[in-house]
């Protein structure tokens, strides 16, 4: 296929995808209980998909298959669930203690407003207020075994111990920006389903929508078994720390900065990334004067930190949509990065062929 | 031996970008091997023989990955700030030397420390490859390095850096080159990507899926002043390993290689190690499981570019595997 025709015939990213990312943001799917977002991907994929399976810890694995012989099996993941909360113990009166589901900073809980199990009722991480703090409380966080969800004695009945809850944030648009909840990892789900509506014809596509990977990378270790591709991408969102230093000095820990494109993975606590699809994006990047950037090799882990390892071994590389304020209340993402995300992997997948894994890694 | 331990330790390969040492590998084993492959995760795998009455399939693993760094940033100034890659100590950093793949080479420097009692943080050093910006410096985000310290010949002893676990890449090919008429289908595997979690060995053992895995990786001394409590000493023979903190050694196997130095009179230890542990590790826990062992040699300075090695254990490791996979393997 000739570059113009794979320009021409990369996925939109227009106000529909958008109205679509609003839903998954705003669907309630801490990991283990990944039912509400795995009910939107099988409504949006079901008219696409050649296969759909559901697996025993509740992934999605489709596959698409090409309109070429003998094609090259690609794997594709990008987890459904969220950080969150679950309810561990009733002390009545619409009082509840909780767990952190995933990782969220302890300091970032208190005073926000949640939703409380599958109806979403309305609740609070309260605290005592200002007025009531002694100067040194201010100075330390607040443990969570002092927290609790209040939900009010009126729903108290309605939500009990092991429900989830998640922060109670709607997702909008400011502009550029994308704004709202579980952007991470629900960028890389709306992604992955427009590739499944549109997928590449020289690929053999394995979608895998996971679960619980905020809480170990538990479903995709499974679904990368079983699918047993040749290669795996995986798509995520990854935090951009780009905002100015205290000290005017040069930021050097950035992680990824927003509008700079997709985030291509080198090294994370998880993953080396294969480099050879690592050379494989940023040739493809080149080519189409699409911008990316890499994210700063560190900590954290994507699903590919699981799916690498499986069986023989599976050359994995993973790709951010970067967004400021992870695992908070709000991520905020730019509508270009995940624009140049789609047009990155799109255009990656369609000049993908075999011939990139003979040369030894 | 000394001289392939040279060019051995002496080839940069940090976890994740092994192709120059697998090419020397490569090139020291093709004359020996039936069959050569390298698998997804970069494994060389030097198949030898086949299994014949009383013989197993026996995988044989030796990392080839060595620990080091990898470039996060290049300020305006053309300093390059790093992560690790795998478990470099701070305190083995400040006014070290690391190469780069492409031969580039740079002096690790740390921001002004307020006591000078306390060791750098890894955040709060830099790599200065003698660039004034970003855009004379020839070194880029993703870049990776490997601590540079030439291989020095003490007579018995031996130090440099990636003695961990080139000496036992080097155990390897030497066993390869004199095993004959075993009754075993062998697989040497020279791993990649052990330092970061055992990652090669991973996938390779579920790939042979082997009746019996075999490491063969470098482990700590209790011989030096004050140092660690342990009872493995430089010089007294291969280390069998029993225990280290991840993997219990088949008890059967620990037995068959124990008879085995004794039958032969090979010096031998027995290893007790409480940290760290081994591709036998990935190799027990593969698929349905399998008996698996380590033979270790005894290293002093363990993941500082100065490791020290004794040339009578490594060549007494060198009898102890020949011998043990040349015979058949009891393990009633």
């Amino acid at each position: 296929m000739k570059n113009n025709e794979i320009l021409s015939q990369i996925p939109e990213i227009g106000e529909e995808q958008i109205k679509l990312l609003e839903k998954l943001s705003n669907a309630v799917s801490v990991s283990g209980d990944e039912s509400e977002v795995r009910g939107i991907v099988m409504e949006e994929i079901k008219d696409f998909a050649d296969e759909v399976r559901v697996d025993a810890l509740g992934n999605i694995l489709v596959t698409r298959k090409a309109k070429v012989d003998d094609p090259v099996r690609v794997m594709i993941a990008a987890h459904m669930d969220e950080v969150g909360f679950m309810l561990v113990d009733d002390e009545g009166e619409g009082l509840f203690k909780f767990e952190i589901v995933g990782g969220i900073d302890n300091r970032q809980l208190v005073g926000k407003p949640v939703l409380v199990g599958k109806d979403k009722l309305p609740g609070v991480i309260g605290a005592k207020p200002i007025h009531l703090t002694t100067a040194d409380e201010r100075k330390n966080p607040i443990p969570l075994d002092s927290l609790r969800i209040d939900v009010g004695p009126g729903n108290s009945k309605k939500c009990k111990v092991g429900d989830r809850a998640t922060f109670a944030t709607r997702f909008e648009t400011w502009g550029p920006s994308l704004v709202g909840k579980a952007l991470d990892d629900r960028l890389g789900v709306a992604t992955l389903i427009e590739l499944v509506k549109h997928t590449p014809e020289n690929i053999e596509l394995l979608a895998a929508f996971t679960v619980q990977e905020e809480n170990g990378l538990r479903g995709a270790r499974i679904a990368a078994y079983s699918m047993n591709p040749e290669v795996a991408f995986v798509l995520d969102s990854t935090p951009a720390n780009d905002l100015p230093v205290w000290d005017d000095e040069e930021n050097g820990r950035y992680n990824v900065k927003l509008n700079h494109g997709p985030a291509i993975y080198r090294l994370d606590a998880a993953t080396l990334s294969d480099p050879r699809l690592i050379n494989h994006l940023v040739k493809v990047g080149d080519e189409f004067e699409i911008p990316y950037q890499f994210r700063q090799p560190g900590k954290g882990g994507t699903d590919a930190g699981a799916i690498h390892k499986q069986r023989g071994g599976i050359p994995s590389v993973s790709i951010s949509v970067p967004g400021r304020y992870a695992h908070t209340a709000v991520l905020i993402a730019r509508k270009e990065d995940w624009k140049n995300t789609m047009r990155l992997i799109y255009a990656s997948l369609c000049k993908f062929s075999r011939d990139l894994l003979l040369a030894d890694r | 031996m000394k001289s392939l331990i040279k060019k051995l330790v002496e080839t940069v390969g940090p976890s994740g970008y092994e192709s120059k040492i697998r090419e020397v590998i490569r090139g020291e084993v093709e004359l020996y091997a039936d069959e050569i492959s390298v698998d997804a995760m970069g494994n060389l795998i030097v198949k030898k023989g086949q299994k014949k009455k009383g013989g197993l399939r026996v995988m044989l693993s030796a990392h080839i990955d060595e620990i080091g760094v990898m470039v996060t940033h290049v300020d305006k100034n053309g300093f390059a700030r790093f992560t690790t890659i795998g478990g470099v100590r701070p305190h083995t950093c400040y006014g070290s030397r690391v190469r780069f793949l492409d031969g580039t080479v740079g002096v690790i420097g740390g921001e002004r420390l307020e006591n000078a009692n306390h060791v750098h943080a890894i955040e709060a050093m830099y790599i200065d490859v003698g660039a004034t910006s970003v855009e004379d410096c020839p070194v880029k985000i993703g870049d990776v390095a490997a601590f540079d310290r030439p291989f020095e010949d003490l007579g018995n002893r031996l130090v440099s850096k990636a003695m961990d676990d080139r000496v036992c890449a080097a155990v390897l090919i030497e066993t390869l080159k004199n095993v004959k008429n075993s009754p075993h289908e062998l697989y040497f595997v020279f791993s990649t990507q052990e330092e970061v979690g055992l990652r090669g060995a991973t996938t390779a053992a579920y790939s042979i899926d082997p009746d019996l895995g075999i490491a063969s990786d470098v482990t700590m001394t209790g011989d030096t002043p004050r140092g660690i409590k342990m009872e493995v000493a430089l010089g007294k023979g291969p280390a069998i390993k029993v225990k280290d903190g991840g993997m219990l050694a088949d008890p059967k196997v620990v037995d068959a290689m124990v008879q085995c130095a004794k039958k032969h009179e090979i010096p031998y230890q027995l290893e007790v190690l409480l940290g760290g542990t081994t591709d036998a590790k990935a190799m027990q826990i593969s698929r349905a499981g399998m008996p698996a062992g380590c033979v270790s040699v005894p290293t002093r300075y363990v993941h500082t570019p100065s490791e020290m090695v004794d040339i009578n254990d490594l060549n007494n490791a060198v009898k102890l595997l020949t011998a043990f996979i040349s015979e058949p393997i009891k393990l009633a």
